[in-house]
């Protein structure tokens, strides 16, 4: 299977993904300029995080209207996979590829630290390989991470939420919540499945070596859809 | 002509720079500060020949990028 790595001009993940997806995963993975538009053939697309054209604006809004959208977009109309992670969520929110907003942490700090998270649905493509209700350990590093959208989009997107902010014994709570997310929502996806989006970094942690390997169950979950697909 | 655009968080919508202001200005000092939000503001050059058709465009803008519907209301007054 086929990965592509979007590099936005502010992007500062994409290496690290495709590290992952080419030595972890062992997958051909491919980076793609934000000004292309092809996919070069790729199945699956990660946008990865960063700080793409600086933020400016708000974050991702500026991103959304680069030509390669076009085609992310219509992989995720054709049901391909779609990661979005950290700005890349953002991005995805911007392009109407997911529902809501993102704000300013209620802290007003960039949060740079793990977090431990619940995994609220293990039968997304995303997530085929971990437990229901597993406690997990990832990386967050986010300026603006608190999840927002109206009380209909939140009602609606209920069973979409794939990952909570949760303590270290799987209980969501305020204290448990960095950034006043809404629902302490850490990871969305699409009312397909086939789109996810995430403040937390898989990518940086799918190496023992790192302190966590749970992300990297992320792109074998992606992995395991696609050659089952 | 130039637009003038202010955009800032809707109510109801916690404005945390906004918080994190008035609290500064009330320990400084300042009384009966009732609340505080934070937005940004554009100025923007165009060249169209009526008010009417600059409006329009102005608003796609907004609608379009520089504010996101979900969070943000704006006000756009046009002058020279």
């Amino acid at each position: 299977m086929k990965f592509g790595v979007v590099v936005f001009p502010g992007s500062n993940c994409d290496q690290d993904c495709l590290d992952v997806l080419r030595d972890v995963l062992g997958q051909p993975a491919v980076p793609l300029w934000h000004q292309e538009t092809s996919l070069k053939g790729c199945d699956a697309v990660v946008l990865p995080g960063g700080f793409s054209y600086g933020d400016y604006l708000r974050t991702g809004a500026i991103a959304r209207f680069s030509p390669i959208m076009r085609s992310v977009a219509r992989l995720a109309k054709d049901g391909g996979l779609v990661l979005g992670v950290c700005n890349g969520f953002q991005i995805l929110l911007e392009a109407g590829l997911l529902p809501g907003a993102m704000l300013r942490n209620t802290g007003l700090r960039f949060i740079c630290r793990f977090v431990t998270l619940r995994v609220e649905r293990a039968d997304t493509p995303f997530t085929n390989r971990f437990q229901p209700g597993q406690v997990i350990r990832l990386p967050i590093a986010h300026n603006e991470g608190r999840y927002t959208a109206d009380a209909k989009t939140l009602k609606a997107i209920r069973d979409h939420v794939v990952f909570r902010y949760c303590d270290e014994d799987g209980r969501v709570t305020d204290a448990a919540n960095p950034n006043g997310s809404a629902g302490a929502l850490a990871g969305l996806t699409n009312e397909r499945g086939n789109v996810l989006g995430m403040m937390p970094h898989p990518e940086r942690a799918s190496d023992s070596a790192l302190g966590s390997s749970d992300g990297r169950l992320v792109f074998e979950s992606m992995l395991e859809a696609m050659v089952h697909a | 002509m130039k637009a003038k655009i202010c955009i800032t968080l809707k109510a109801g919508l916690l404005d945390a720079q906004g918080k994190t202001i008035k609290q500064a200005l009330e320990s400084l000092g300042f009384q009966g500060v009732q609340g505080v939000r934070v937005g940004k503001y554009l100025e923007i050059e165009l060249n169209h020949g009526s008010v009417g058709a600059t409006r329009k465009d102005v608003e796609r803008m907004c609608q379009k990028l520089l504010a996101n519907p979900i969070v943000e209301t704006y006000r756009i007054d046009l002058g020279s």
